[in-house]
Order: structure tokens, then sequence, then C-alpha cells
């Protein structure tokens, strides 16, 4: 066993009102750049849709993540001499067509346009080039279902679970059914950009787990962005490096939650550390598809267990960290509650981001006399969910069902039992039935209500002290270290030549 | 002027490419990338990149190992089905890497605006310099044949004798004009290194063959307290 810490996230999809401010706080802070105009560290996608860049989760196009063979872990963009040979043109990277060309507005011609018959035009015109432009696409083009026989009929996730005639069928407008997904970067703990880097620029920090691009070593051979399945590396054209989300650690290093969780108008988002046990990441990502999911749980440590404790303290993890590891609400969803799923585990990258699937496509069935159905017809209604079960286990599960039809039932008997406290139209004892069948306590729902529901700020975002502090030796002076060693780049960092 | 351009010319390019190169490793790394277009331009970049880079890469290490070997070179060359062989393989490698060089400056042309928002002055004196030396490389294959064996008696000589700093021109004083030129924009490219996205060729990274594939840096050693620095835990 060796233990480490890893800042880990939990979206709860219900809450999410695809508002994109998390997506804006993001871009006003980190990307407002030269050169990374089209990028987007945080999106909300709308599901079923084809997501940003277009078809991302189409891994015959793109090759991102790691495949499987002879039981072996390999990526999927080819072997290391594959990837030197490809170096010079790169045949899986994502162009600007597959993301968008970014626009503006010439706002100015509106107050600087000669007096004449017309109202004055602000054109739309490319903000890399300046030029003026058509504009044909933006990353969140297909929000809220627009354009669906475009981008929703061709989401891979669909195509994969229903055949012609049931998407046909699914895209009538009584049975329209859709829900958010804000995307991340997942700080993977195996994560394939890292594996795919030629230079070996990209690193998971040791302490925290942050997937970081180191600036000064990349030297854009954009492998990563090819070999990320989620398309959460960036390249930027002006400055000839990659860029990815950073997890705000400036935010966190001083106590603040990352800017995307911090403006979630929803408070869908959690954050907190979870121990992970890193000898066993490699085991656990070649493990089979319907495996995975478990597996991934299983390498996640419990920070009450004492041998994980003495461990975690061998192994460097400070005790202040294993304190908020124990508070972490992202151990509770994802571990203790099993209420968290990782996006796409069929890639292999042991994703630290989890999501509870939205309970929106079933509850719409529920209501045939305005009434909740009842624990004895909790599974048909399931069944008959309007985004089938094999849809969110696409998503979330590799394809098995299982895990998700496990995640629904403590999310629907969770309901049921509150709606039998509050409202009372439901028999206490048939909701505790259905908590039986769902195999949760009154305690747990009481728990999960309360995080999901009513949970304060510190309690959603739980921030381990990072003691960068201490990583500087005792004795030093912290204003002398600065001066020798800078902070960030000491000279301003400008494209080459 | 003989002198200067293959005594002193020699020697200033490569301590110039060596010296700046450093400096700018160590200076600001930052600036060293391959500074790619192929985000905003994807379609000619193959047609262009792929020729290119396969097509300069084999000849420049043919270049290499005749220089390198000349015995073994001259011995390779030695029969007259092997040179015609290696001479036409030579000629269509060279026009490929041309036909690949022309895609590339057409699409850095100022049609392509969003191609010409990642280019450089220095780009297009580059694309330049490459152009003038691959014509001529063709020109001296076409009219100054065999030029793979008269190599290994002019050329090859005179570097060596710039490696051992007895420099010794006599064997290249008396080739014709064009010939030189190939020779001083040979140096004169390798002057330019240091100064354009040139270096992404030095950082070739060779070593992705045998790096661990994930890596992880602490802020700290693990389990003490030390000094600030990072180490790289395989």
């Amino acid at each position: 066993m060796n233990v480490r810490a890893q800042v880990s996230m939990v979206f709860h999809l219900d809450k999410c009102i695809g508002c994109h401010t998390c997506s804006l706080a993001c871009k006003n802070l980190w990307t407002d750049r030269p050169g990374t105009e089209y990028m987007w560290w945080n999106n909300v996608e709308t599901k079923p849709g084809t997501g940003y860049p277009t078809l991302y989760e189409d891994q015959e196009q793109y090759h991102g993540g790691w495949i499987l063979e002879n039981g072996k872990l390999r990526l999927k963009l080819g072997s290391r001499p594959t990837e030197l040979v490809n170096i010079s043109f790169n045949p899986r990277l994502p162009t600007l067509d597959d993301y968008y060309e970014p626009f503006t507005y010439r706002y100015k011609d509106l107050i600087d346009a000669p007096p004449g018959e017309d109202q004055p035009v602000a054109r739309p015109i490319s903000m890399i080039t300046g030029e003026e432009m058509e504009i044909e696409a933006g990353p969140n083009w297909d929000d809220d279902l627009s354009g669906s026989p475009v981008y929703a009929s061709n989401d891979p996730n669909l195509r994969k679970v229903m055949n012609e005639e049931e998407r046909r069928q699914f895209f009538e407008m009584q049975q329209l059914v859709y829900f958010y997904l804000p995307r991340i970067c997942n700080h993977c703990l195996n994560p394939s950009c890292v594996a795919a880097c030629p230079t070996g620029a990209i690193y998971k920090r040791g302490e925290d787990g942050i997937v970081l691009v180191s600036q000064e070593k990349c030297q854009g051979w954009r492998m990563c962005v090819s070999g990320c399945p989620y398309k959460k590396v960036y390249f930027n054209w002006n400055s000839g490096k990659a860029e990815k989300c950073i997890l705000c650690y400036p935010r966190l290093e001083t106590g603040q939650a990352p800017a995307c969780m911090h403006s979630c108008v929803g408070k869908i988002r959690y954050l907190g550390v979870l121990l992970y046990d890193a000898d066993r990441i490699e085991e656990a990502a070649s493990r089979p598809d319907s495996e995975l999911v478990d597996a991934q749980r299983e390498i996640i440590l419990d920070p009450f267990e004492p041998d994980v404790v003495r461990q975690a303290m061998a192994d460097g993890v400070d005790e202040k960290v294993i304190e908020a590891a124990r508070q972490s609400p992202t151990y509770r969803y994802v571990k203790l509650w099993r209420l968290a799923l990782p996006l796409h585990p069929e890639w292999r990258t042991l994703p630290m981001l989890f999501y509870v699937p939205p309970l929106l496509p079933v509850t719409a069935t529920l209501t045939q006399q305005g009434r909740q159905e009842l624990a004895a017809d909790f599974f048909s209604s399931l069944e008959s969910a309007r985004l089938p079960i094999r849809y969110m286990a696409s998503l979330f599960t590799a394809g098995d069902e299982k895990p998700v039809i496990a995640v629904y039932r403590k999310l629907l008997a969770g309901r049921i039992f509150k709606r039998a406290q509050t409202v009372g139209d439901i028999r206490m004892d048939e909701a505790l039935k259905a908590l039986d069948e769902a195999q949760l306590t009154p305690g747990e729902v009481e728990d999960i209500y309360h995080l999901t529901s009513l949970a304060s700020f510190e309690e959603m975002f739980v921030i381990p002290p990072m003691l960068r502090e201490v990583a500087i030796e005792m004795g030093v002076d912290p204003h002398e270290f600065q001066e020798e060693r800078g902070a960030g780049f000491v000279r301003i960092p400008e494209r080459g030549l | 002027m003989d002198a200067f351009w293959f005594i002193a010319f020699p020697y200033l390019a490569l301590v110039l490419a060596i010296g700046v190169g450093i400096y700018r490793y160590l200076r600001s790394r930052y600036t060293y990338s391959s500074l790619s277009s192929q985000l905003l331009e994807n379609r000619k970049l193959f047609w262009g990149s792929v020729p290119w880079h396969y097509g300069i890469t084999l000849i420049l290490l043919a270049h290499l190992f005749a220089g390198l070997f000349p015995g073994a070179a001259a011995f390779i060359l030695g029969g007259r089905v092997r040179l015609l062989v290696l001479e036409l393989t030579g000629m269509a490698l060279a026009l490929f890497a041309l036909f690949g060089l022309i895609v590339l400056m057409i699409r850095r042309l100022p049609t392509n605006s969003l191609v010409r928002r990642a280019t450089s002055y220095m780009d297009g004196i580059v694309l330049g310099f490459l152009l003038v030396q691959v014509v001529t490389g063709v020109s001296i294959a076409i009219f100054e044949r065999w030029g793979s064996l008269w190599y290994l008696r002019t050329a090859v000589p005179w570097f060596w004798s710039l490696v051992k700093l007895h420099p010794d021109m006599s064997t290249v004083a008396t080739l014709p004009g064009f010939v030189k030129v190939h020779f001083i924009i040979g140096f004169a490219i390798i002057l330019l290194f240091p100064f354009t996205r040139l270096v992404h060729l030095v950082m070739f990274p060779i070593h992705y063959l045998w790096r661990p594939y994930q890596v992880v840096i602490w802020n700290r050693r693990r389990g003490r307290t030390a000094v600030g620095s990072t180490e790289l835990t395989r």
C-alpha cells in the first residue's frame, strides 16, 4: 500500500441548471489570453449531445485514453515509436473546426458608423484573425438540444444504446429529455495525457494529484491533446504550449474553492480529498470493463481505518490532510454512499471527478395520478425511464447497468422516505421498505439529504491545507527563497521565434 | 573571401548555434517549442509537413552517415547498381521534401489568415533558406554527377579538417559556385537554429522511448520536510 492524497470533485447533476456560470468564471480567470480564445477548461454540455469538441467521446476518431491489449494497458494513440513517427503531423488532433472559431462582434461600429438610412450593425469577427466571419458553431452550440438532428442524435452514447427507430421515437416532442453535463479536467489517477507527452512535460503533483503542464518543458508536440479522451488538454496556438485546467491550484493553495466551483449557482459541486492506494493504480485500470467502477472504488481508501492512517503518515501524507479526507464530501458520495460515478471509466484513466447521475428522466414517468409511485413499482419505473438506464451506463459505468440502477434506487428511495416524512402522502412503512430495497438506512438518507440540499460552503468544499510553506525548509527565509527561486515566471512568457 | 566562408563562417555558425542555443535554453526555455499551427490548419499541413519532415530527415541522415563514415559510404556506393539506386532514392526523397516545403510555403501565404496569425518573420527567413538549400541540393545531384561519390572526397575532408581544428579548404575551394552556395547556406541554417523555431529539431524527444509513462512531482520529498526541491518519482 502506498497512500497518496487526491483533491477530487463530485458534480450532482440533478442540481445543474445549465447556466454556464462556471464556464464564464473559468474563462475570465484563465483563458482570456491570445491563443486561448477557443479554450473552455470548464464547459457545460447538453446530454444527449455531441459535446465539445464535437464528438470527443468517439475514440475511434480521436484515439484518446487507454485500451486493454492482452491484459496490458496501452495508449490507444499508439506505441511510443508510432507517436514519435507521427510527431510532425498528429493524425488524431482535433482542429479548430472540431472546437469552433472564437468570435466577437465589432461593437465599435455601432457608435462610429456615419449617419445613414440603416441601423448600424455589429458584424461578427474572428477573435484569432480579426477578420469578418460567418459564425458556424460555438462551444455549446447544441445547448438545450438545439439542432438535435445534427447534434443530439449523433451522440456516440445514444448511437451505442439505441437503434435508428428508437432514436426517432426518442426525438418525438413528447419524449424529449435532456440534462446537463459540466466537465473540467478529471485529474485522473492514470492520466493518458501524461503518458502521451513525448517530452514528459505533464505531471501529476504528488501531494494533491493535480495534473499540470509545465509551460517551461512543454515543446508543443500536441500528443497530450489526442491522448486525453476527455479532450481537456488544449493547444495554445500563440505560445505553442499545451494548457489545461489547473484546478485553480493558486486558489486552493490559499484556501479558496476553484473559480468554477465557487461560482456554481446550483451548488452542484463538491470538493474534497480522497486517499488512494497508488500501488494499485495499474491493476485497477487493467480490470475488465464491468469491474472498472468497483476497482476504482476499491483503491480509494477509508481515512478512518487505522491501517490506512498509519501507512498514510508513513508515506508523508500530512495529518491535516488525513483529517480533511475524513471531512471530505467526495469520500461520502463516492465511497461511502456509492452515489457518484466516474465519467467514461472505460477509457481507463481512473478519472477523479465523479457525477451523481440525474434523477430527472426517472421521476417524470412517476406521476400517473399526480402521486409518487410506491416501492412496489420502484424497479418498473426505472425500466421505463425516458432516458434509458443503458444510456447512463454508457456514460458512467462502461455500459454496466447494475451500478447505475443501484444509484437510482438509493436516490429514489431517499426521496420516497423524505416525502413520507415531510408530505405524508406515502406510508412510512412502504418508504422504509423502499429504503431496505435500496440498502439505505434512515440515518444515511438524512446525511445524503443534508449534504445534497442543505450543506454550507464549508461542508461542500473541504479544501485540505496545501502545505506549500513546509515545502521550504525550516530556517530558510521565505522572502529570500522567493527572490532566489522566483514564483511563477521571472520573465514575461513570450512566444519564441 | 573563400577563407571567410569556408573557415571562419562555419566556426562562427557553430559557436553561435551552440552558445546562443544554450543561452536561450537557460534564459528562456519557455520559447522552446515546435510552434505547431496544426490546430489552425490541418489539411495543407498534412501535404506539407509529412513529405518535408520524412524527406529531409532521411536526406540529412544520409549526409551525416557519409560524413561520419566515409569509408563505409564509399564501400556501399562502390557498385554501379547500388550507386544508381541510392542516387535515385536520394533524388526521390529530395523532390518529396521539396514538394512538402513548397506546400508549407503556400500555407504561410497571407491569404491563409489563420495560419498567418501564428507566423513570425523568422519563419519566412527559415523557409527561404531551406528552399535555396533544397533547390541547390537537387541541382547538384542533377548537374554534378555523382554527388554522393565526390562528396566523400571534397566536403567530407573539409568537414573533418574543421573538426580537427586544422581547417583545410583546398578540397572545396575549386568547386562550382552553386555547390559552394549549398555549403554556405548549410552552415547559415545551423546559425539560424537558436534564433528560429528550428530549435525544435534539437529538442526531439527521443527519451520518450524509455521514460516511464507516469510522471509524479512532489513539492517536497515524501515523509520529511526538505529543501523545496522537486523530485521526479518514477
